[in-house]
């Protein structure tokens, strides 16, 4: 590939500048909350793990965290399942409506959350599933569904219509076709879309936060409020967001040869 | 590729139809309702037809100020990320190491803003930029720029840009990167014996191959954008004053906050059509790309990719995406 002059220099200071805030989040967790009120330091003089310790002991602090893995993996399951035939069907169909109804759910995945938020909160309250991880899973279905199909989409029109035809001539039935052959075929479309699902609904705030009161609560949600009650606490903040960072960073691990493909929606 | 007629595929996509019906129709319609009715508490709702649409689009009443000001807000922000994030992410691109462990080193450490949840990242900034602790506004003052993004309403601008940009420009940056890697590498040695420059071979060659993802770059950074809340409601709570206040902060304040369901659901309303508005536009713009490079394909058999005439491929390093 061509890059171009200087672009060492341009990498690096991007990365720095992509880095900085990080690492004073970091720096401060580590921190005791005089050390960060009275002095400016680079890095902690007196590091101590307290705050972190705090978090992992008060189970007000890390049941959000289960909370929200919690309705993240549900919706991560509902969405890949309802997604994978779905994109078999765009991808080797066409259907009554095929183009509107990849246009409406387009929209959706661009609708803005905060228009869903009051009727949201409307709805699951009527059925009973306020404050449960099942509404925020459905909730974020919204824009998951959408995206999921999108990039399962691009996955499954790499695979050669050939593979499909001398399958069915071979007798497999279509679900069997489905589990055996594309799923395996698209395995890493799959991890892709999983991915982002589980990206998307891990950042989202506030849907998590109108559709949970006590119970299912996210730590991001916990993390705003129980902070500004308590007067700032900077340290324990600075943990806890710390802490928001790494199922993310893991994640990453995993699919970072497709990140790129994953972000054009599997189609380049 | 031909895709067959086939009506039974409805039957696979029935169940992301009902999910998704589920999750968007149903409260879209109680939106609708809402939003010609006027409610005073007690769940009493009143007929109020047309006349909150009428307030919304009037600028001198309360409502339809405050929507057309942040409406306006919403624009400016959306085209300055756009007009920075755009070239920036592309220069990034660029950037990227050619092959080695640098490679995915980068990718991870681009990724990693996106995969921060939006109030952690508005917290970052939040925390990044006050003067008294943060490193950003200590360094910032104590170079005698006096900068304090709580009281002054162009640092609290300057903040909520930066922070977007920290946040968002990898993804146009990987968006980029998939485009350029999709490249082969003889357009770049026929470049080579053409003896193109650099900027004829971005021109001509980079350029039209990111087309397609700088257009879905372009379409989710301006979606996005329009839609923010979380970041900048954490960092300036839309202040100071009402000068960071954007759409979704507004539509808030006002559903969540003050509980006017009518106004509320009327934005709303107003607020989702310019969103599908935008939407669509983009969305016949990218299949039309789509149908016309199929069209150009097709009139070529040899299925031969011309960056132009000059860069053509001298024929032993002909690409082979006929084959592939």
């Amino acid at each position: 590939m061509h890059s171009i002059p200087g672009r060492r220099l341009i990498m690096g200071l991007f990365l720095v500048f992509l880095l900085l805030p990080i690492y004073w989040l970091v720096n401060m967790s580590f921190k005791t909350n005089s050390e960060i009120v009275s002095t400016m330091t680079l890095w902690p003089h007196t590091p101590t793990l307290q705050h972190y310790k705090r978090i992992f002991t008060d189970e007000s602090w890390y049941s959000g965290y289960i909370n929200s893995l919690e309705y993240v993996v549900l919706n991560t399951i509902i969405s890949i399942s309802v997604a994978l035939p779905a994109a078999y069907a765009f991808s080797r169909y066409r259907f009554l409506g095929d183009k509107h109804l990849f246009f409406w759910l387009l929209s959706n995945r661009m609708a803005p959350a905060a228009v869903y938020a009051l009727p949201f909160f409307n709805l699951y309250s009527a059925i009973g599933l306020f404050d449960t991880p099942w509404a925020v899973a459905l909730a974020h279905c919204i824009f998951n569904v959408p995206l999921a199909v999108w990039i399962l989409e691009g996955f499954v029109s790499g695979v050669p219509r050939e593979i499909d035809e001398t399958a069915f001539l071979d007798g497999y039935s279509f679900p069997r076709f489905f589990i055996k052959i594309l799923v395996p075929l698209i395995a890493s479309g799959i991890g892709v879309a999983a991915f982002f699902c589980f990206m998307f609904s891990w950042v989202e705030l506030l849907l998590a936060r109108t559709l949970t009161s006590v119970q299912a609560k996210p730590i991001a949600a916990i993390m705003t409020r129980t902070v500004s009650a308590a007067g700032m606490d900077w340290g324990l903040l600075a943990a806890a967001g710390v802490l928001t960072i790494i199922p993310g960073a893991l994640v990453i691990w995993f699919v970072r040869n497709y990140i790129a493909r994953g972000f054009a929606l599997g189609r380049v | 590729m031909d895709k067959t007629v086939n009506q039974k595929a409805w039957f696979l996509v029935l169940p992301v139809f009902l999910v998704v019906a589920f999750s968007a129709v149903l409260p879209l319609m109680t939106v609708v309702n809402y939003s010609m009715q006027d409610t005073f508490g007690n769940n009493q709702f009143f007929w109020n037809g047309v006349g909150w649409f009428k307030e919304l689009l009037d600028p001198s009443t309360d409502l339809g100020g405050r929507f057309l000001a942040s409406l306006g807000r919403n624009l400016f922000f959306s085209l300055v990320i756009l007009a920075i994030e755009v070239p920036l992410g592309i220069v990034v691109a660029l950037s990227m190491p050619r092959e080695g462990w640098t490679v995915a080193a980068c990718l991870i450490i681009l990724a990693l803003p996106l995969l921060i949840p939006w109030n952690v990242v508005g917290t970052i900034w939040q925390i990044f930029g006050r003067p008294d602790i943060g490193l950003l506004g200590y360094v910032l003052n104590a170079i005698g720029i006096d900068y304090n993004y709580v009281s002054n309403e162009v640092d609290a601008w300057v903040t909520v840009i930066v922070m977007d940009v920290w946040h968002w420009t990898s993804l146009v940056a990987l968006l980029c990167y998939a485009g350029l890697k999709s490249i082969p590498d003889a357009y770049y040695q026929a470049a080579q014996i053409d003896g193109a420059s650099r900027w004829a071979v971005f021109k001509a060659i980079q350029l039209p191959k990111m087309n397609r993802v700088l257009l879905i770059a372009v379409l989710l950074r301006f979606m996005d954008s329009f839609m923010i809340y979380t970041e900048p409601f954490v960092v300036t709570g839309g202040g100071p004053g009402n000068s960071t206040t954007f759409v979704s902060i507004e539509l808030v304040k006002i559903a969540l906050g003050q509980f006017d369901l009518g106004k509320a659901a009327a934005l709303s309303l107003v607020y989702n059509l310019i969103i599908l508005i935008v939407c669509w536009i983009f969305y016949t713009v990218m299949t039309n790309a789509g149908v016309e490079r199929k069209v150009q394909t097709e009139s070529e058999p040899a299925a031969e990719p011309k960056p132009s005439a000059a860069l053509k491929p001298v024929p032993a390093l002909k690409p082979k995406e006929g084959v592939a």
